[in-house]
């Protein structure tokens, strides 16, 4: 296991700032977070990778002292869950996956309050919520009840609201889920921002393998409630050993191509041959006509779901039917009133 | 310091949005101005109570009634904030649940008060006569009052995961609460069977009260209707308090 705590090479790293000890929530028979055991340091972008269901969001919830765990504990900001789990609140801020924020308030109310619940200190407030309206370039919006926002206004509004009282660490549960391509675009860049700006560490749960190949510095891949890999995107994907090429072929000779040295892995699907090879640019030439009658070919270079394949068996099936997170927001108000 | 400003703002937010949802003003104001005009004036045309005219009779209980249904519905609110994550940004902040508690509870019984208030302004055109002091005395039974039910309907609220059943269990609460209270009757000369339940209904004292201040007629002290129902907000209160820290 000592290779999956290699050191990132796109940031700085301080010391620990979170760190589980066998970490476990159950749920009855369901183990929805097992004996989980990460160190996540000071300023990094640091992802929780897997499928719904695979623990993030409970692990999370623990983290931010919403859950107490069946068993194991951790410490956030030298404090741990279980003793001291006023002193972890004040600490952290979160982002919940849902929407959050009042939408009959203004988005400047949103943040007065929330200031007013996390001790934010009067002399400053005024001046805080200012700087994190700035932050998220909503100083404009800031007097507009919430509900005429668009899904990211109202995803930078929370952004922001996190970040009110000066948390150490930023929690966010799925920050782009639901929002269009562009938008999550943006969202990205927000969210480099403020850990430029505010020097905050930032842990984030996805299903999104760009989102986590993008924007982290380092992923734990999840999946069933254990860590089954973590470390930097570009070392996760040299675990893979290679590029991929795909081949659209109906009768393919492999015999010949499992005996290249430069092939990794060879695995054949209906209609398609999955090769995994070193130096594909220089071989491809050779593999093509060694296999046959090719109909296409596809080269790419691995990516997390690559890798979450190649530790999990099985692939993040991206498109489950959640909805965008604007739509749950309306649809849980629509009923109201 | 930050306990207080938690609750301050826990009340603001109630506040804000008790303002600005003006809906919520109208319809619950809505039921009661029913039950006075039309089920007051229609029955009140063929019926008066000792020398009392009927629709000036269940006036005070009517108010009741307004800051009862006000209040209890309040938990609903509590169903839909969790629906989604809106509630979890409160449960996640630093605060104590006593004081996330305190704060929904206050801000509950401001709405129910305002309501009570313009039930108490209605009152004049239906020719009921005030002394500042019985406005006053109105207002403390009515907070009272307030601060019970809307305990019991975040009680309700902080268990349940959808408004249907909020609703289904608070129908079933909040009616017989209201019919048993002698809202609409004279307690005096019931049947044995259901005199007994209207004294076990805790809402029966708020009436009796509220008729005791504005009418100078109550069938109990109004010293013991205050103390019954002191007791009964304490109890509330209590078991708001339990619900809310063991609330998930």
């Amino acid at each position: 296991m000592d290779g999956l705590t290699m050191e990132t090479h796109r940031h700085p790293v301080g010391e620990a700032v979170i760190e589980t000890l066998n970490l476990t929530k159950s749920f009855g028979r369901l183990m929805a977070v097992d004996h989980v055991n990460l160190s996540i340091r000071e300023g990094e972008i640091f992802g929780l990778l897997g499928p719904n269901g695979a623990g993030k969001t409970t692990t999370l919830s623990m983290l931010a002292t919403l859950l107490k765990p069946t068993d194991g504990t951790a410490k956030v900001n030298r404090h741990d869950i279980l003793r001291e789990p006023d002193a972890v609140r004040r600490s952290i801020g979160i982002v919940f996956q849902d929407p959050s924020s009042d939408d009959i308030l203004t988005g400047r109310e949103n943040l007065y309050l929330h200031a007013l619940m996390f001790g934010v200190e009067n002399t400053i407030r005024e001046q805080r919520i200012i700087e994190v309206l700035r932050l998220v370039d909503l100083e404009d919006r800031a007097k507009s009840l919430v509900k005429t926002y668009s899904g990211g206004m109202r995803r930078r509004l929370e952004l922001a609201r996190g970040l009110l009282h000066k948390p150490k660490i930023l929690f966010l549960d799925e920050p782009t889920l639901g929002l269009d391509p562009q938008t999550r675009e943006h969202i990205w860049q927000y969210i480099r921002r403020l850990v430029d700006q505010e020097r905050v560490t930032v842990i984030i749960t996805t299903h999104y393998m760009d989102e986590a190949e993008r924007l982290c510095d380092r992923v734990a891949i999840i999946d069933d409630g254990r860590i089954v890999a973590l470390d930097t995107p570009e070392s996760l994907k040299q675990v893979i050993g290679g590029d991929i090429i795909r081949l659209r072929i109906k009768h393919p000779t492999l015999s010949p191509i499992k005996e290249l040295k430069y092939v990794v892995k060879v695995e054949q699907t209906d209609g398609f041959v999955l090769l995994t090879v070193k130096d594909s640019s220089v071989h491809l030439q050779e593999i093509l006509s060694l296999v046959g009658n090719v109909e296409s070919v596809e080269l790419r270079t691995p990516t997390l779901n690559d890798v979450f394949l190649h530790y999990t068996g099985h692939e993040i099936r991206e498109a489950e039917a959640e909805g965008g997170f604007f739509e749950r927001a309306v649809r849980a108000r629509s009923g109201k009133g | 310091m930050t306990e207080l400003e938690g609750l301050y703002a826990l009340w603001y937010r109630e506040f804000k949005v008790f303002l600005r949802e003006k809906s919520r003003i109208i319809s619950s104001l809505f039921t009661p101005l029913l039950w006075i005009v039309v089920f007051g004036g229609g029955l009140g045309s063929s019926v008066s109570l000792g020398g009392t005219n009927y629709q000036v009779f269940i006036f005070p209980g009517i108010l009741t009634m307004t800051v009862l249904f006000s209040s209890i519905f309040f938990g609903l609110y509590i169903v839909w904030d969790k629906r989604i994550d809106f509630f979890k940004e409160v449960l996640v902040a630093p605060l104590s649940r006593l004081t996330i508690f305190a704060g929904k509870m206050l801000g509950g019984c401001t709405d129910a008060l305002i309501q009570g208030g313009l039930m108490l302004a209605f009152g004049v055109i239906l020719g009921v006569s005030y002394s500042l002091l019985t406005v006053f005395a109105a207002i403390v039974f009515m907070l009272i009052l307030a601060s019970a039910t809307v305990s019991i309907g975040l009680v309700i609220g902080s268990r349940m995961e959808s408004p249907e059943g909020f609703n289904l269990i608070i129908s079933f609460l909040v009616f017989p609460l209201f019919f048993l209270s002698g809202a609409l009757f004279p307690i005096s000369n019931l049947p044995p069977w259901l005199h007994v339940f209207t004294i076990l209904d805790p809402v029966t004292y708020a009436v009796d009260g509220m008729r005791g201040i504005m009418l100078g007629a109550s069938t109990f002290p109004v010293a013991m209707d205050l103390g019954v129902l002191l007791a009964f907000s304490a109890g509330m209160i209590v078991i708001g308090s339990i619900a809310f820290s063991r609330m998930k």
